[in-house]
């Protein structure tokens, strides 16, 4: 309990010191940066280009369309859509993770599988998710089931999947086959078949791999569903504010930031939620090694 | 002797492509009866431990198992597996790791917990049930991984090299430890081992195998003590220190601590090692 509490304080510490960096860099850097010669070696440190923290701090508490007093605060518009990418983001990790799991089983069942699949799953990585978003969005929109039809939020989700089931299907693989052959052979002996075996040995044995997979899975998902948020120009989310916020930005600039602070807040969230898996799986938690 | 013997090998032969690594074995093991492979590194010792547990397939020759094909017996649960490193699963406690076999086989929860109690009450280790492997000592880890081998409780146990990580105090109290399960059990052993004194002063027999292609080029009489129970002397013919196997009385450290010290240990060692040494000619 001891050493979480002073994660958490060493947390809020690096934050108020990322703070102070900021706000010295803008005290010490002259407005125009630094130059040399026509090379800007340093940025410029003007309002435009880095506001004040408590400017934008305090942008997230005035209203989104200026002059209108009864509209929602850009605060609540960047809470919003952090939620929905949130959201999506989630669905995409489950949705990946699923696949990922599946995927690592049947590698790890197989061994022709596994030579023949994992390059291809380490390729699917390197192609640009902006190659791909687009693709999924004109597939989906040709896609019924059973009546309902394909939504374009269910397009971010897919997309956010892609990019969280690798960690997941690497990982996952890496620890079902972590068993020491003698553990594997202890199993053969006590006439356990694939599928005892698997439950009792290598499921167990591959939490204290998959927990930081698990991790590495829901940031990429976040960051997956704001790019395709982005790419297919999905609204309601805070990859769309993001863009719409950035047109904005050389009138106000401080508005661009609270949008980034959601998308940064937005995957402190998801890492913790995995946190929480964490703590279930404490008993499995043994060394990696 | 009146059931079928423990293990039964009749021309045993397996290659590893090129490799011969065992040459017309022919051995049989009573029940109850406890006899150690001994010989050189490589002599293929291991590979007939592996090959009775159907963990690995003779090339040829016949191998009877409780007079049963291995594949059968296996599956039956007829005999009971230790390894040299104790292999017990970090994430169950000590009690559940000597569940494990039973848990495989979907026993009941009451029953498994009452077989793993009686279990660490016969290895010593009652009050660690609930304890971590990890927070066990090499020996304990071993004796856990015994009585895990012995839960289903198994007319043969199998042990390869099982107390060869262990410092040689551990390992002369693991010896008298595992005299008196034996005993207690009743159960047959077929043990491989590096130390000439190990497998004399446990076994009823000794068998000393040569280097690749392993054969048997003798089999000595060893000195196991206690005995006891249902063999007689139907066993392995006038073994020497027999003598003292009539005691039904307890099997204690002393009296393992007596054998080593006797001048029948003594020629036994010495009639092993000539054994070895005339393998390797």
């Amino acid at each position: 309990m001891a050493g979480r509490t002073r994660a958490l304080l060493t947390a809020v510490a690096a934050f108020v010191l990322l703070v102070a960096v900021w706000e010295l860099v803008k005290l010490v850097v002259p407005d125009e940066g630094v130059l040399l010669g026509d090379t800007r070696v340093l940025p410029r440190t003007d309002d435009a280009a880095m506001p004040h923290v408590w400017t934008v701090l305090a942008r997230l508490a005035e209203p989104e369309v200026a002059g209108a007093a009864a509209g929602r605060t850009v605060g609540a518009a960047v809470a919003s859509g952090a939620l929905f990418t949130l959201g999506l983001a989630m669905g995409g990790l489950l949705l990946g993770g699923v696949l990922g799991v599946l995927l690592a089983l049947a590698m790890q069942r197989s061994g022709l599988l596994e030579r023949a699949a994992l390059p291809y799953v380490v390729a699917s990585q390197t192609v640009p998710l902006i190659a791909i978003a687009p693709l999924v969005a004109g597939w989906g929109g040709r896609i019924a089931i059973l009546g309902w039809s394909w939504q374009p939020w269910a397009s971010v989700m897919v997309i956010s999947s892609y990019l969280a089931f690798f960690p997941i299907a690497v990982g996952m693989l890496r620890g079902l086959t972590s068993p020491a052959r003698a553990d594997v052979e202890l199993f053969t002996a006590l006439a356990a078949g694939w599928w005892t075996t698997l439950l009792r040995l290598r499921l167990p044995a591959s939490v204290p791999h998959l927990v930081p997979a698990v991790r590495l899975a829901a940031a990429a998902a976040v960051v997956g569903a704001i790019v395709a948020e982005i790419s297919t120009g999905t609204r309601g989310g805070i990859g769309r504010l993001i863009i719409e916020y950035a047109q904005s930005a050389t009138g106000d600039p401080s508005r661009m930031y609270t949008a980034i602070l959601g998308a940064a807040v937005l995957g402190l969230v998801a890492a913790g939620a995995v946190g929480l898996l964490d703590v279930v799986l404490r008993r499995y938690r043994g060394s990696v090694s | 002797m009146t059931e079928a013997g423990a293990v039964e090998l009749t021309g045993v032969h397996k290659r590893f492509g090129d490799v011969h690594a065992l040459d017309g074995i022919d051995l049989e093991v009573g029940g109850g009866e406890f006899v150690s492979l001994i010989g050189p590194s490589g002599c293929g010792k291991s590979t007939l431990l592996r090959i009775v547990a159907d963990l690995e397939q003779p090339t040829d020759g016949e191998v009877l198992v409780g007079g049963k094909p291995p594949r059968r017996a296996r599956l039956d649960q007829d005999y009971g597996i230790a390894f040299q490193q104790a292999g017990l699963l970090e994430w169950r406690t000590v009690a559940e790791n000597v569940e494990l076999p039973l848990h495989v086989h979907g026993i009941g929860r009451a029953e498994r917990r009452a077989r793993a109690t009686e279990l660490l009450e016969l290895v010593g280790l009652a009050e660690f049930a609930g304890s971590r492997p990890s927070e066990l000592s090499g020996g304990m880890q071993q004796r856990v991984a015994i009585a895990r081998a012995l839960a289903p409780s198994p007319k043969l146990l199998l042990m390869d090299e099982p107390f060869g990580a262990l410092d040689e105090m551990t390992r002369e109290r693991m010896q008298a430890e595992l005299l008196r399960i034996a005993r207690e059990t009743g159960a047959g052993v077929l043990f491989v081992t590096h130390s000439i004194p190990e497998a004399v002063v446990l076994s009823d027999r000794v068998v000393v195998m040569s280097p690749r292609p392993g054969r048997i080029t003798e089999i000595v009489d060893g000195c196991r003590l206690g005995r006891g129970m249902a063999a007689g002397g139907a066993g392995g013919a006038g073994g020497v220190g027999k003598d003292s196997a009539g005691e039904a009385a307890e099997l204690g450290p002393a009296d393992v601590e007596d054998v080593r010290e006797s001048g029948t240990f003594f020629a036994a060692i010495t009639a092993v090692r000539e054994a070895l040494r005339k393998g390797h000619e």
